[in-house]
């Protein structure tokens, strides 16, 4: 009975046993820290091992949602609570899983004050973020993308450095404007629906107008656009970034930025593909100026956490060109890459935060010569660094020659500007790590410094493994999600079409008050 | 037609809170030091007694005392709605009273007294009970923002109120004079009767009396540009009183406004639709924009209230059962969460001084952290963020308006949710990201208002994670409207 309960249950039981587990935390009292810990530790970390199964039981054979539970929520409006994932998110849940115990494991020293509200809210985002990967019902999908801001808010706005509370406004601020934008999209497709479902697969099936797609792309794009964050919208980003904990840093560079490319490929693209096929142009433009705005900016920073949160900048721009080259090689390096970035960036941060709780300076002129004194730190911020650069041999290397190789294949000149990107990324990094590491050990209190403790070390070697093995053998992976990615090119193609056709055989009307049916 | 006792069974919960008032009036005189429980007990009795008789008539439609009075889903939804602002009022009152030395008697039977005015406004099928109601409603909190007789702010207040007021219920009697000369009569059925045939819908003087009828309502409701009174009688009224007003009394306009919008057939006049659009779009602005100002947390939330009038507008224009049932859903969240807010503002002041800046709300989550906690809620609540009832509410009043076809006012209105996130955040900033300053922690609440805020905080996640049931009975009362 017990087994049939978790294999009917599966994902909810990976979205709500964090919630359960923030319960637990609150109920305990606030003197055993220790404990709190402890539980928040565990319960992050079995849905880790639950969702284990997910990965290995997941069929990559077909591009159908698995693991698929459907019931209603609020049947009057047609609203209900369906989750289940593809090949798009099958490895975003799994990042998810993987991530959060490991930054409560990293947070274990470094957060002392409010530790309960502090964990309550990890394990409530942690809720959240598989909520956002799993839900294919549109409103589902925006209660669980906004809900997820509150606990985020929190983290950095109360455990974060100097200029939080601007830092956590502006981020709460910015995600919001481009949500509630979504919002308004969401109720006018739900409407010309026929205002019965948001059930994502019952609305797949509906082609838009293209003029009605190009606005729902918009409202939908820009959301999206402000969480990866693409070029214009990504000042939020460093300040968030910054300012935040070690923890929320990791979380936000690790899952929160994949919400929105992941959002491009679940909402954006199906849907709308005409509009997708319109902006596609723009979007790689402005990836591109990412992409190298991002590594320049990065470079000139004096700041190791700033020169981080740019790099995200520069290398989310490749997820999104990857995405936007509308081949199976750029769409499966861009999802490879999100896991990627999830994993070096996050590492990164991890490292930036180790350093910065020892030493309380984030700034690269502060440092040198830390290879003599730290060398397991500085190994693996050796490691971590190559598979940021992409090194081959490391993950970063194969989703970034696979968005490369996608893009080179429908635009060289395209391919040819990311490259750059690739090259300014290996001088900021490598720059900068020599500055940190190489050179005298002059400044006095480095000479003081610990190395890494069997904890910190504990946190990141499950990340080096996985580094490792993206990057020798990442066809597993590959293998997961390449059905679905050809099933959504190919729906992407046929719809376009589809769409394409209908307008011809219209006679042109003018499109400018789309009228809604079953409206008075 | 003449009055039976089902007329009476049918109006039974403004008459058992009516004859409540009286008793409870009497028993002061007579027991002058009655203990204050008792009597909030007794007030929370008949409260209970009258949404029982809301529920039991849920249903029914008939036109009682002579086609004055209707009970029908829509007087019966709102009924409920008034008796729970009414008893979380109560539950706040308790410790205002304490706190502020005003415990008098008569402070719950005028509360009694203003709830009936709200009913008779929800009930009332011909425009002089709405009338009645209205000025029911009037008098009673005229006098009970002036509660704190030696406070400068509360004199202000009363007055304000009063001279605002007065002008309005003017307006409101001069509409039904137009309204009457117009059609000849001043019932709402035979009003409907008589547009629904056609002949008078360009009829100068109907359109005139409905203007001066909106004119009136507004003035309760608190849209733009009846509004000027929201902040100033707000901040000086007792909390409880404020957040009743706000709440309650909100309520009740709109509820006369709906029967009074939907019997004149407005929506048929695509310039009415245009002139509510201007009035709803403004008054979000406005609010909003002034809102984020507000270094006093009433003033701040009385801004926001006439904000939130404004988002209820939209649904009162998508003019769809949606769009009714969703200003049902939304009145009904809105309750819940302003009277929370209002509600920890009260538990945290006491005699000497208010919890009234958001300076008083630094570090409040360090100092009382289940306080800080319901008031997050309340906010984020009052942001519109899910999973609260504010997300839901928001979304049905935006869908309905969608659905009509307003897709530039339900822009908006969201974009108007993000100019109100910033001071509301602002709120929470204060209570979870700064020290505490040095100021002398409050004196302990009453039991009473923890029990008001806990079941405000609850109603509100229950109501943004599982709206059905409520929202499936708005749809029905909708329905019902036709």
């Amino acid at each position: 009975m017990f087994d049939s309960l978790i294999n009917e249950h599966f994902l909810s039981i990976l979205i709500f046993l964090p919630a359960i587990g923030a319960a637990m935390v609150t109920l305990m009292p606030s003197k055993l820290q220790g404990a709190m810990r402890i539980v928040a530790l565990i319960v992050t970390s079995i849905n880790f091992l639950l969702s284990l199964p997910l990965y290995f039981n997941f069929d990559g054979g077909t591009a159908a949602f698995q693991f698929d539970e459907n019931y209603f929520w609020i049947p009057a409006i047609g609203a209900g609570y369906h989750v289940g994932v593809d090949g798009l998110s099958l490895l975003m849940v799994l990042l998810t899983t993987f991530l959060t115990p490991l930054v409560i494991l990293s947070s274990w020293t470094e957060i002392r004050r409010n530790l309960k509200g502090y964990l309550i809210s990890m394990l409530l985002l942690e809720t959240g973020m598989v909520g956002v990967f799993c839900a294919l019902d549109l409103l589902l999908f925006y209660v669980f993308w906004e809900a997820m801001l509150i606990p985020m808010y929190f983290i950095i706005g109360v455990w974060g450095g100097a200029r939080r509370i601007y830092a956590t406004i502006k981020f709460f601020i910015y995600t919001m404007a481009g949500s509630l934008l979504m919002l308004v999209a969401i109720l006018f497709i739900y409407f010309s629906n026929g205002g019965t479902t948001f059930d994502l697969l019952a609305i797949r099936e509906q082609i838009f107008p293209i003029q009605q797609q190009l606005w729902l792309f918009a409202a939908f794009g820009l959301s999206f656009a402000i969480k990866v964050p693409m070029f214009p919208f990504h000042t939020w980003l460093p300040d968030a970034h910054v300012e935040a904990p070690t923890a929320g840093s990791v979380i936000l560079a690790g899952v929160l930025l994949k919400m929105g490319t992941y959002g491009f490929l679940r909402f954006c693209l199906p849907l709308f593909p005409n509009a997708a096929r319109e902006f596609a142009p723009l979007i790689c433009i402005l990836s591109l100026i990412g992409i190298i705005y991002g590594a320049w900016v990065a470079m000139v920073q004096p700041d190791i956490k700033k020169l981080v949160a740019y790099s995200s900048v520069s290398h989310l721009g490749f997820v999104m060109l990857g995405i936007f080259t509308f081949t199976i090689q750029g769409v499966q390096g861009g999802l490879l890459q999100m896991v990627n970035h999830g994993l070096s960036t996050g590492a990164l941060f991890l490292l930036v935060g180790m350093i910065y709780e020892r030493r309380h300076t984030r700034l690269i002129a502060d440092f040198g010569g830390l290879a003599r004194q730290v060398p397991v730190f500085t190994t693996f911020f050796m490691i971590i660094t190559l598979s940021s650069i992409g090194l081959p041999g490391l993950n970063g290397f194969v989703g970034e020659f696979l968005v490369l190789l996608g893009t080179f294949l429908t635009n060289k000149l395209y391919a040819a500007i990311a490259a750059t990107g690739v090259i300014f990324a290996a001088v900021y990094m490598l720059w900068m790590f020599e500055r940190v590491m190489f050179g005298k050990l002059e400044n006095e209190e480095n000479q003081k410094l610990r190395d890494l403790t069997a904890r910190e070390v504990t946190v990141l070697v499950p990340v080096v493994i996985f580094v490792v093995l993206i990057g020798v053998w990442a066809n597993p992976f590959l293998k997961k999600m390449e059905t679905s990615v050809d099933h959504l090119l190919r729906s992407v193609q046929q719809r376009a079409a589809v769409a394409e056709q209908r307008e011809q055989s219209r006679p042109r009307a003018n499109f400018s008050a789309p009228p809604i049916e079953g409206a008075p | 037609m003449n009055v039976t006792t089902n007329d009476f069974f049918l109006i039974a919960p403004p008459l058992i809170l009516a004859l409540l008032g009286f008793a409870i009036l009497l028993l002061g005189l007579i027991f002058p030091r009655l203990y204050r429980e008792s009597l909030a007990t007794l007030v929370l009795i008949g409260l209970a007694a009258a949404l029982f008789f809301s529920l039991q008539n849920w249903g029914t439609s008939s036109a009682l005392f002579n086609g004055m009075v209707v009970s029908d889903k829509f007087s019966s939804g709102f009924q409920i709605i008034f008796v729970i602002g009414a008893a979380l009022t109560v539950l706040l009152s308790i410790n205002e009273l304490e706190k502020q030395y005003l415990y008098y008697s008569e402070y719950f039977a005028i509360i009694l007294f203003a709830t009936v005015g709200m009913m008779l406004m929800a009930a009332g099928s011909h425009l002089l009970t709405v009338f009645l109601g209205l000025e029911t409603l009037s008098i009673s909190l005229y006098i009970l923002a002036g509660f704190r007789r030696d406070n400068e702010f509360a004199l202000e207040s009363s007055f304000k109120y009063f001279l605002l007021g007065a002008f309005a219920s003017g307006f409101l009697l001069y509409g039904i004079a137009l309204v009457y000369g117009a059609t000849g009569s001043a019932d709402l059925r035979a009003l409907a009767e008589s547009i629904r045939s056609g002949s008078v819908f360009d009829n100068p003087l109907l359109m005139a009396g409905l203007v001066l009828l909106l004119i009136g309502f507004g003035f309760k409701i608190a849209i733009v540009p009846f509004h000027m009174w929201a902040p100033d009688v707000y901040q000086g009224a007792p909390t409880p009183v404020a957040a009743f007003m706000a709440t309650g009394s909100k309520a009740a306009g709109f509820a006369a406004l709906l029967r009074v919008l939907i019997a004149a057939n407005v929506f048929a006049d695509v310039r009415w639709q245009q002139a509510l659009w201007v009035l709803a779009a403004v008054t979000m602005t406005l609010g909003n924009i002034i809102a984020l100002r507000q270094e006093n947390l009433k003033r701040l939330l009385a801004y926001s209230s006439i904000a939130h009038a404004g988002y209820i507008l939209v649904g009162v224009i998508a003019a769809n059962e949606q769009g009714h049932s969703s200003v049902l859903f939304y009145l009904l969240s809105y309750t819940f969460m302003n009277i929370g807010a209002f509600g920890v503002i009260s538990m945290l002041s006491d005699n000497s001084r208010e919890a009234l800046l958001l300076n008083d709300y630094r570090g409040l989550a360090q100092r009382r952290p289940l306080v800080a906690l319901a008031m997050a809620v309340f906010m984020f609540s009052l942001a519109g963020i899910p999973p609260t009832a504010g997300f839901v509410a928001k979304f049905f009043v935006f869908g309905a308006a969608v659905k009509a076809g307003y897709l530039w006012l339900v822009i908006i209105g969201v974009l108007n949710s993000l100019l109100s996130l910033y001071y509301y955040l602002g709120v929470v900033v204060n209570m979870y990201m700064h020290e505490p300053g040095d100021e002398p922690a409050p004196s302990a609440a009453l039991p009473a208002v923890a029990l008001a805020l806990c079941i405000a905080a609850f109603a509100i996640l229950y109501l943004g994670v599982f709206p059905t049931r409520e929202l499936e009975t708005f749809q029905d009362l909708a329905a019902s409207m036709k």
